[in-house]
Protein backbone atom coordinates (compact mmCIF):
# COMPACT_ATOMS: atom_id res chain seq x y z
CA UNK A 1 0.00 0.00 0.00
CA UNK A 2 1.18 3.45 -1.05
CA UNK A 3 2.18 5.70 1.99
CA UNK A 4 3.42 9.34 2.33
CA UNK A 5 5.30 10.37 5.09
CA UNK A 6 4.47 13.40 7.54
CA UNK A 7 5.08 14.48 10.81
CA UNK A 8 3.63 14.30 14.08
CA UNK A 9 3.38 16.86 16.83
CA UNK A 10 2.36 15.91 20.20
CA UNK A 11 1.74 19.03 22.91
CA UNK A 12 1.05 17.69 26.00
CA UNK A 13 0.30 20.72 27.91
CA UNK A 14 -1.40 21.66 30.71
CA UNK A 15 -5.10 21.76 30.86
CA UNK A 16 -6.30 25.48 31.77
CA UNK A 17 -4.34 26.20 28.62
CA UNK A 18 -5.69 23.63 26.38
CA UNK A 19 -8.61 26.40 24.72
CA UNK A 20 -5.63 29.33 24.34
CA UNK A 21 -3.58 26.19 21.61
CA UNK A 22 -6.44 24.92 19.90
CA UNK A 23 -7.95 28.46 19.21
CA UNK A 24 -4.30 29.14 17.96
CA UNK A 25 -4.42 25.99 15.72
CA UNK A 26 -7.91 27.24 14.46
CA UNK A 27 -5.89 30.18 13.41
CA UNK A 28 -3.01 28.51 11.78
CA UNK A 29 -3.17 26.38 8.17
CA UNK A 30 -3.20 23.00 9.65
CA UNK A 31 -6.08 20.83 8.52
CA UNK A 32 -7.10 19.26 11.82
CA UNK A 33 -5.67 18.18 15.63
CA UNK A 34 -6.71 15.85 17.89
CA UNK A 35 -7.21 16.37 21.54
CA UNK A 36 -6.82 13.41 24.09
CA UNK A 37 -7.14 12.90 27.53
CA UNK A 38 -4.63 12.04 29.54
CA UNK A 39 -4.88 10.65 33.21
CA UNK A 40 -1.55 11.23 35.32
CA UNK A 41 1.99 10.69 35.43
CA UNK A 42 4.96 12.06 36.85
CA UNK A 43 7.14 15.32 35.44
CA UNK A 44 9.26 18.02 36.49
CA UNK A 45 6.54 19.21 38.89
CA UNK A 46 5.93 15.78 40.72
CA UNK A 47 2.84 13.09 40.01
CA UNK A 48 0.14 14.36 38.86
CA UNK A 49 -3.66 12.78 38.74
CA UNK A 50 -6.49 13.98 36.90
CA UNK A 51 -8.95 12.21 39.38
CA UNK A 52 -11.10 14.37 41.80
CA UNK A 53 -9.70 18.13 40.70
CA UNK A 54 -12.95 20.24 40.19
CA UNK A 55 -10.07 22.76 38.70
CA UNK A 56 -8.43 22.06 35.22
CA UNK A 57 -5.64 23.70 37.00
CA UNK A 58 -3.26 20.30 38.13
CA UNK A 59 -4.53 18.52 34.97
CA UNK A 60 -2.87 17.78 31.58
CA UNK A 61 -4.26 17.09 27.98
CA UNK A 62 -2.52 15.79 24.52
CA UNK A 63 -2.88 17.33 21.54
CA UNK A 64 -1.56 15.64 18.44
CA UNK A 65 -1.18 17.41 15.15
CA UNK A 66 -0.34 15.74 11.85
CA UNK A 67 1.35 18.10 9.13
CA UNK A 68 3.17 18.45 5.96
CA UNK A 69 6.88 18.23 6.71
CA UNK A 70 7.33 21.73 4.51
CA UNK A 71 4.47 23.24 7.19
CA UNK A 72 6.56 22.21 9.89
CA UNK A 73 8.23 25.30 10.62
CA UNK A 74 4.80 27.45 10.29
CA UNK A 75 2.75 25.51 13.00
CA UNK A 76 6.18 24.43 15.25
CA UNK A 77 7.13 28.29 15.86
CA UNK A 78 3.62 29.73 16.80
CA UNK A 79 2.86 26.47 18.63
CA UNK A 80 6.18 26.72 20.62
CA UNK A 81 6.04 30.30 21.23
CA UNK A 82 2.30 30.10 23.09
CA UNK A 83 3.10 26.72 24.49
CA UNK A 84 6.92 27.68 25.93
CA UNK A 85 5.71 29.32 29.09
CA UNK A 86 3.50 26.28 30.67
CA UNK A 87 3.93 22.95 31.72
CA UNK A 88 4.34 20.56 29.19
CA UNK A 89 6.04 18.63 26.20
CA UNK A 90 6.30 19.22 22.91
CA UNK A 91 7.34 16.31 20.56
CA UNK A 92 7.77 15.60 16.65
CA UNK A 93 7.64 12.49 14.89
CA UNK A 94 7.74 10.71 11.87
CA UNK A 95 4.64 9.16 10.79
CA UNK A 96 3.08 7.15 7.77
CA UNK A 97 0.09 8.35 6.55
CA UNK A 98 -2.21 6.70 4.17
CA UNK A 99 -4.06 9.38 2.56
CA UNK A 100 -1.46 12.20 1.88
CA UNK A 101 -3.40 14.88 0.47
CA UNK A 102 -5.09 14.99 3.70
CA UNK A 103 -2.17 16.75 5.62
CA UNK B 1 -23.72 28.88 71.90
CA UNK B 2 -20.14 29.31 72.99
CA UNK B 3 -17.39 29.54 70.76
CA UNK B 4 -16.07 26.06 71.54
CA UNK B 5 -19.20 24.78 71.44
CA UNK B 6 -19.94 25.48 67.94
CA UNK B 7 -16.35 24.64 66.97
CA UNK B 8 -16.85 20.85 68.71
CA UNK B 9 -20.19 20.92 67.11
CA UNK B 10 -18.77 21.43 63.94
CA UNK B 11 -15.47 19.37 64.22
CA UNK B 12 -18.29 16.35 64.75
CA UNK B 13 -20.03 17.05 61.87
CA UNK B 14 -20.38 14.34 58.69
CA UNK B 15 -18.94 17.36 56.34
CA UNK B 16 -15.60 17.90 58.33
CA UNK B 17 -15.19 14.21 58.77
CA UNK B 18 -15.70 13.08 55.52
CA UNK B 19 -12.80 15.99 54.44
CA UNK B 20 -10.51 14.59 57.40
CA UNK B 21 -11.34 10.93 55.73
CA UNK B 22 -10.78 11.86 52.56
CA UNK B 23 -6.94 13.39 53.84
CA UNK B 24 -6.54 10.47 55.81
CA UNK B 25 -6.87 8.24 52.62
CA UNK B 26 -4.97 10.23 50.79
CA UNK B 27 -2.03 10.61 53.12
CA UNK B 28 -2.26 6.51 53.68
CA UNK B 29 -2.09 6.42 50.23
CA UNK B 30 -5.49 4.69 49.90
CA UNK B 31 -6.45 4.22 45.86
CA UNK B 32 -10.11 5.53 47.29
CA UNK B 33 -10.52 8.15 44.82
CA UNK B 34 -13.78 10.48 42.78
CA UNK B 35 -13.15 10.62 39.26
CA UNK B 36 -12.70 13.45 37.58
CA UNK B 37 -16.23 13.98 35.74
CA UNK B 38 -17.86 13.10 38.95
CA UNK B 39 -15.77 15.86 40.51
CA UNK B 40 -16.77 17.91 38.56
CA UNK B 41 -20.87 16.78 38.76
CA UNK B 42 -20.76 17.32 42.35
CA UNK B 43 -19.36 20.72 42.20
CA UNK B 44 -22.01 21.98 38.99
CA UNK B 45 -24.44 20.49 42.10
CA UNK B 46 -23.54 22.43 44.88
CA UNK B 47 -23.31 25.77 42.57
CA UNK B 48 -26.92 24.97 41.02
CA UNK B 49 -28.12 24.60 44.64
CA UNK B 50 -26.62 27.15 46.23
CA UNK B 51 -27.28 29.77 43.72
CA UNK B 52 -30.86 28.71 43.50
CA UNK B 53 -31.53 28.91 46.92
CA UNK B 54 -29.83 32.16 47.31
CA UNK B 55 -32.07 33.16 44.10
CA UNK B 56 -35.53 32.04 46.01
CA UNK B 57 -34.59 34.07 49.31
CA UNK B 58 -34.21 36.98 47.46
CA UNK B 59 -37.85 36.65 45.49
CA UNK B 60 -39.18 36.26 49.11
CA UNK B 61 -37.71 39.28 50.80
CA UNK B 62 -37.69 41.14 47.58
CA UNK B 63 -35.18 43.64 46.23
CA UNK B 64 -32.69 45.37 49.21
CA UNK B 65 -31.02 48.54 48.92
CA UNK B 66 -28.14 46.95 50.71
CA UNK B 67 -27.70 44.37 48.07
CA UNK B 68 -25.52 46.70 46.04
CA UNK B 69 -23.63 48.00 48.91
CA UNK B 70 -22.65 44.61 49.68
CA UNK B 71 -21.90 43.86 46.27
CA UNK B 72 -19.69 47.19 45.95
CA UNK B 73 -18.04 45.81 49.79
CA UNK B 74 -17.70 42.56 48.10
CA UNK B 75 -15.64 43.98 45.15
CA UNK B 76 -13.62 46.30 47.13
CA UNK B 77 -12.70 43.73 49.26
CA UNK B 78 -11.98 41.67 46.79
CA UNK B 79 -9.84 43.81 45.50
CA UNK B 80 -7.83 44.62 48.37
CA UNK B 81 -7.09 41.68 50.29
CA UNK B 82 -4.71 40.80 47.47
CA UNK B 83 -2.83 44.03 48.43
CA UNK B 84 -2.18 43.06 51.93
CA UNK B 85 -1.66 39.62 51.32
CA UNK B 86 0.97 40.23 49.07
CA UNK B 87 2.44 42.65 51.47
CA UNK B 88 2.21 40.30 54.40
CA UNK B 89 3.89 37.17 52.11
CA UNK B 90 6.46 39.35 50.79
CA UNK B 91 7.24 40.33 54.72
CA UNK B 92 7.50 37.14 56.04
CA UNK B 93 8.08 34.41 53.64
CA UNK B 94 10.88 34.39 50.84
CA UNK B 95 8.28 33.58 48.23
CA UNK B 96 9.21 36.07 44.81
CA UNK B 97 7.09 38.52 43.44
CA UNK B 98 5.41 36.38 40.97
CA UNK B 99 4.66 33.53 43.60
CA UNK B 100 3.93 35.77 45.98
CA UNK B 101 1.24 37.69 43.78
CA UNK B 102 -0.23 34.23 42.69
CA UNK B 103 -1.13 33.24 46.53
CA UNK B 104 -2.48 36.94 46.99
CA UNK B 105 -5.08 36.20 44.39
CA UNK B 106 -6.39 33.62 45.60
CA UNK B 107 -6.72 34.47 49.19
CA UNK B 108 -8.59 37.29 47.59
CA UNK B 109 -10.97 35.82 45.79
CA UNK B 110 -13.51 33.42 47.16
CA UNK B 111 -13.96 29.59 47.92
CA UNK B 112 -17.82 28.77 47.12
CA UNK B 113 -17.48 25.67 48.63
CA UNK B 114 -16.38 27.32 51.86
CA UNK B 115 -19.23 29.17 51.65
CA UNK B 116 -21.06 26.56 50.59
CA UNK B 117 -20.52 24.62 54.11
CA UNK B 118 -20.50 27.86 55.96
CA UNK B 119 -24.57 28.03 55.02
CA UNK B 120 -25.02 24.65 56.62
CA UNK B 121 -23.33 26.02 59.88
CA UNK B 122 -25.58 29.20 60.25
CA UNK B 123 -28.75 26.89 59.30
CA UNK B 124 -27.84 24.97 61.87
CA UNK B 125 -27.71 27.65 64.28
CA UNK B 126 -31.25 28.36 63.13
CA UNK B 127 -30.00 31.28 61.25
CA UNK B 128 -31.26 33.13 58.16
CA UNK B 129 -29.06 34.74 55.64
CA UNK B 130 -29.76 37.30 52.92
CA UNK B 131 -30.05 35.45 49.45
CA UNK B 132 -28.34 37.90 47.15
CA UNK B 133 -25.00 36.79 49.26
CA UNK B 134 -24.49 34.69 46.64
CA UNK B 135 -24.57 37.62 44.33
CA UNK B 136 -21.38 39.01 46.15
CA UNK B 137 -19.88 35.31 45.95
CA UNK B 138 -19.53 35.85 42.26
CA UNK B 139 -18.14 39.08 42.26
CA UNK B 140 -15.95 38.62 44.59
CA UNK B 141 -13.77 35.87 42.23
CA UNK B 142 -12.49 38.07 39.61
CA UNK B 143 -11.40 41.72 41.37
CA UNK B 144 -8.62 39.94 43.15
CA UNK B 145 -7.31 38.32 40.19
CA UNK B 146 -6.87 42.14 38.28
CA UNK B 147 -5.58 43.24 41.51
CA UNK B 148 -2.67 40.23 41.62
CA UNK B 149 -1.70 40.45 38.21
CA UNK B 150 -1.18 44.85 38.67
CA UNK B 151 1.28 43.58 41.31
CA UNK B 152 2.97 41.05 39.41
CA UNK B 153 3.58 43.16 36.46
CA UNK B 154 4.85 46.31 38.77
CA UNK B 155 6.88 44.34 41.15
CA UNK B 156 8.05 41.80 38.10
CA UNK B 157 7.61 43.56 34.38
CA UNK B 158 9.94 41.61 33.01
CA UNK B 159 8.99 37.72 34.40
CA UNK B 160 7.92 35.72 31.40
CA UNK B 161 10.25 37.22 28.78
CA UNK B 162 7.36 35.75 26.16
CA UNK B 163 4.47 38.50 25.36
CA UNK B 164 2.03 39.48 27.48
CA UNK B 165 -1.21 39.25 26.79
CA UNK B 166 -3.84 41.88 27.88
CA UNK B 167 -5.56 41.17 31.35
CA UNK B 168 -9.04 41.45 28.77
CA UNK B 169 -9.40 37.98 27.27
CA UNK B 170 -8.20 36.04 30.48
CA UNK B 171 -11.22 38.49 32.67
CA UNK B 172 -13.72 37.35 30.38
CA UNK B 173 -12.73 33.96 30.76
CA UNK B 174 -12.94 34.04 34.58
CA UNK B 175 -16.04 36.21 34.23
CA UNK B 176 -17.34 33.37 31.85
CA UNK B 177 -15.98 30.57 33.56
CA UNK B 178 -18.58 27.87 34.12
CA UNK B 179 -18.89 27.52 37.60
CA UNK B 180 -20.05 31.36 37.76
CA UNK B 181 -22.29 30.89 35.13
CA UNK B 182 -24.19 28.31 36.87
CA UNK B 183 -24.27 30.05 40.18
CA UNK B 184 -25.55 33.47 38.65
CA UNK B 185 -27.68 31.51 36.36
CA UNK B 186 -29.15 29.42 38.77
CA UNK B 187 -29.57 32.70 41.45
CA UNK B 188 -31.37 34.12 38.60
CA UNK B 189 -33.96 30.94 37.79
CA UNK B 190 -34.38 30.84 41.52
CA UNK B 191 -34.99 34.65 41.64
CA UNK B 192 -37.55 34.19 38.94
CA UNK B 193 -39.96 31.00 40.06
CA UNK B 194 -39.31 31.51 43.51
CA UNK B 195 -41.41 29.38 45.78
CA UNK B 196 -43.32 27.60 43.54
CA UNK B 197 -39.42 26.60 41.44
CA UNK B 198 -38.49 25.82 45.03
CA UNK B 199 -41.26 23.41 45.35
CA UNK B 200 -41.06 21.92 42.09
CA UNK B 201 -36.93 20.92 42.31
CA UNK B 202 -36.53 20.91 46.14
CA UNK B 203 -36.59 17.23 46.24
CA UNK B 204 -32.94 17.21 43.96
CA UNK B 205 -31.65 20.48 45.33
CA UNK B 206 -32.77 20.56 49.52
CA UNK B 207 -32.56 17.05 50.22
CA UNK B 208 -29.75 15.37 48.92
CA UNK B 209 -27.74 18.81 49.78
CA UNK B 210 -25.77 17.66 52.94
CA UNK B 211 -24.69 13.99 51.11
CA UNK B 212 -23.50 15.40 48.16
CA UNK B 213 -21.75 17.92 50.48
CA UNK B 214 -20.18 15.27 51.97
CA UNK B 215 -18.66 13.47 49.06
CA UNK B 216 -17.58 16.20 47.85
CA UNK B 217 -15.61 17.23 50.61
CA UNK B 218 -14.52 13.76 50.94
CA UNK B 219 -13.06 14.71 47.56
CA UNK B 220 -11.76 17.99 48.41
CA UNK B 221 -9.82 15.88 51.12
CA UNK B 222 -8.51 13.48 48.99
CA UNK B 223 -7.39 16.51 46.62
CA UNK B 224 -5.73 18.15 49.37
CA UNK B 225 -4.20 14.96 50.95
CA UNK B 226 -2.57 14.39 47.65
CA UNK B 227 -1.89 18.02 47.33
CA UNK B 228 0.33 18.00 51.32
CA UNK B 229 1.97 15.01 50.53
CA UNK B 230 3.29 16.03 47.32
CA UNK B 231 3.84 19.60 47.89
CA UNK B 232 4.13 20.04 51.34
CA UNK B 233 7.90 20.81 50.93
CA UNK B 234 7.17 23.57 49.01
CA UNK B 235 5.44 25.56 52.16
CA UNK B 236 8.12 27.37 54.61
CA UNK B 237 6.40 27.60 58.11
CA UNK B 238 5.98 31.14 57.39
CA UNK B 239 3.77 30.31 54.71
CA UNK B 240 2.28 27.82 56.17
CA UNK B 241 1.31 30.17 59.10
CA UNK B 242 0.26 32.74 56.56
CA UNK B 243 -2.40 30.27 54.93
CA UNK B 244 -3.77 30.00 58.54
CA UNK B 245 -3.47 33.63 59.88
CA UNK B 246 -4.07 35.63 57.01
CA UNK B 247 -7.85 34.36 56.95
CA UNK B 248 -8.18 36.05 59.79
CA UNK B 249 -6.74 39.37 58.46
CA UNK B 250 -9.30 38.84 55.66
CA UNK B 251 -12.50 38.39 58.17
CA UNK B 252 -11.45 41.79 60.42
CA UNK B 253 -11.90 43.71 57.28
CA UNK B 254 -15.17 42.14 56.32
CA UNK B 255 -16.17 42.42 59.76
CA UNK B 256 -15.34 45.81 60.20
CA UNK B 257 -17.95 46.09 57.01
CA UNK B 258 -20.72 44.55 58.49
CA UNK B 259 -22.71 46.99 60.89
CA UNK B 260 -22.44 49.48 58.37
CA UNK B 261 -24.10 47.71 55.67
CA UNK B 262 -26.64 45.95 58.16
CA UNK B 263 -26.43 42.49 57.15
CA UNK B 264 -27.85 39.99 59.71
CA UNK B 265 -26.21 37.73 62.01
CA UNK B 266 -26.15 34.94 59.27
CA UNK B 267 -25.67 37.47 56.92
CA UNK B 268 -22.65 38.68 58.40
CA UNK B 269 -21.03 34.92 59.38
CA UNK B 270 -21.40 34.49 55.63
CA UNK B 271 -19.67 37.47 54.29
CA UNK B 272 -17.01 37.55 56.96
CA UNK B 273 -16.71 33.71 55.67
CA UNK B 274 -16.34 34.75 51.55
CA UNK B 275 -13.68 37.12 52.68
CA UNK B 276 -11.74 34.81 54.73
CA UNK B 277 -12.32 31.84 52.05
CA UNK B 278 -9.24 31.36 49.31
CA UNK B 279 -9.96 30.24 45.95
CA UNK B 280 -8.91 26.45 44.28
CA UNK B 281 -10.89 26.12 41.52
CA UNK B 282 -11.53 29.27 39.17
CA UNK B 283 -8.18 31.13 40.43
CA UNK B 284 -5.89 28.55 40.30
CA UNK B 285 -6.52 27.82 36.51
CA UNK B 286 -6.51 31.47 35.51
CA UNK B 287 -2.98 31.83 37.31
CA UNK B 288 -1.68 29.14 34.97
CA UNK B 289 -3.15 31.40 32.21
CA UNK B 290 -1.92 34.77 33.34
CA UNK B 291 1.42 33.94 35.26
CA UNK B 292 2.46 30.26 34.49
CA UNK B 293 5.90 31.36 35.82
CA UNK B 294 3.92 30.97 39.32
CA UNK B 295 4.80 27.25 41.16
CA UNK B 296 1.16 26.10 40.80
CA UNK B 297 2.41 23.53 43.92
CA UNK B 298 2.88 26.46 46.08
CA UNK B 299 -0.86 28.07 45.75
CA UNK B 300 -2.98 25.09 45.13
CA UNK B 301 -1.41 23.15 48.71
CA UNK B 302 -1.67 26.30 50.69
CA UNK B 303 -5.22 27.22 49.53
CA UNK B 304 -6.82 23.71 49.36
CA UNK B 305 -4.18 21.64 51.62
CA UNK B 306 -4.04 24.38 55.00
CA UNK B 307 -6.60 27.31 54.59
CA UNK B 308 -9.24 25.59 53.74
CA UNK B 309 -9.46 22.81 56.12
CA UNK B 310 -8.44 25.39 58.64
CA UNK B 311 -11.73 27.54 57.52
CA UNK B 312 -13.76 24.12 57.40
CA UNK B 313 -12.73 23.03 61.09
CA UNK B 314 -12.56 26.19 63.15
CA UNK B 315 -12.59 29.11 61.33
CA UNK B 316 -16.50 28.80 60.47
CA UNK B 317 -17.63 28.55 63.61
CA UNK B 318 -14.93 31.49 64.94
CA UNK B 319 -16.66 33.77 62.34
CA UNK B 320 -20.08 32.43 63.23
CA UNK B 321 -19.13 34.03 66.61
CA UNK B 322 -17.89 36.86 65.79
CA UNK B 323 -20.91 37.37 63.66
CA UNK B 324 -22.83 37.17 66.43
CA UNK B 325 -21.03 39.56 68.34
CA UNK B 326 -21.19 42.54 66.38
CA UNK B 327 -24.42 41.61 64.55
CA UNK B 328 -26.19 40.04 67.00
Amino acid sequence: MEMHSKKRIEILLEAPAQKRLTDLLDRLDVTGYTVLPVIGGRGHHGVWSRDGLPSAAGAMVSVAIIVAEEKLDEVLEPVFELVRRHIGIVTISDVMVIRGERF
Amino acid sequence: MSIVDLAVQNLASPMVLFFALGVAAALLRSDLSVPEAAAKFLALYLMLAIGFKGGVEVSKSGLDPAMGLTIGAGILLSFAIPLAGYFFIRMTTRLGAIDAAAVAAHYGSISIVTFVAATEIVRGLGLAYEGYLIAVAAVMETPAIVAALLLARRAAPAAGDGPREGMGPLLREVATNGSIVILVGAFLIGWITGERGMSMISPFIVDPFRGILCLFLLDMGLVAGRGLRQGARELSPPLIAFGIYFPLVSASLAAALVVPLGLSVGGAALFITLAASASYIAVPAAMRLALPEANPAIYLTLSLGVTFPFNLSLGIPLYAAVAQRIAG
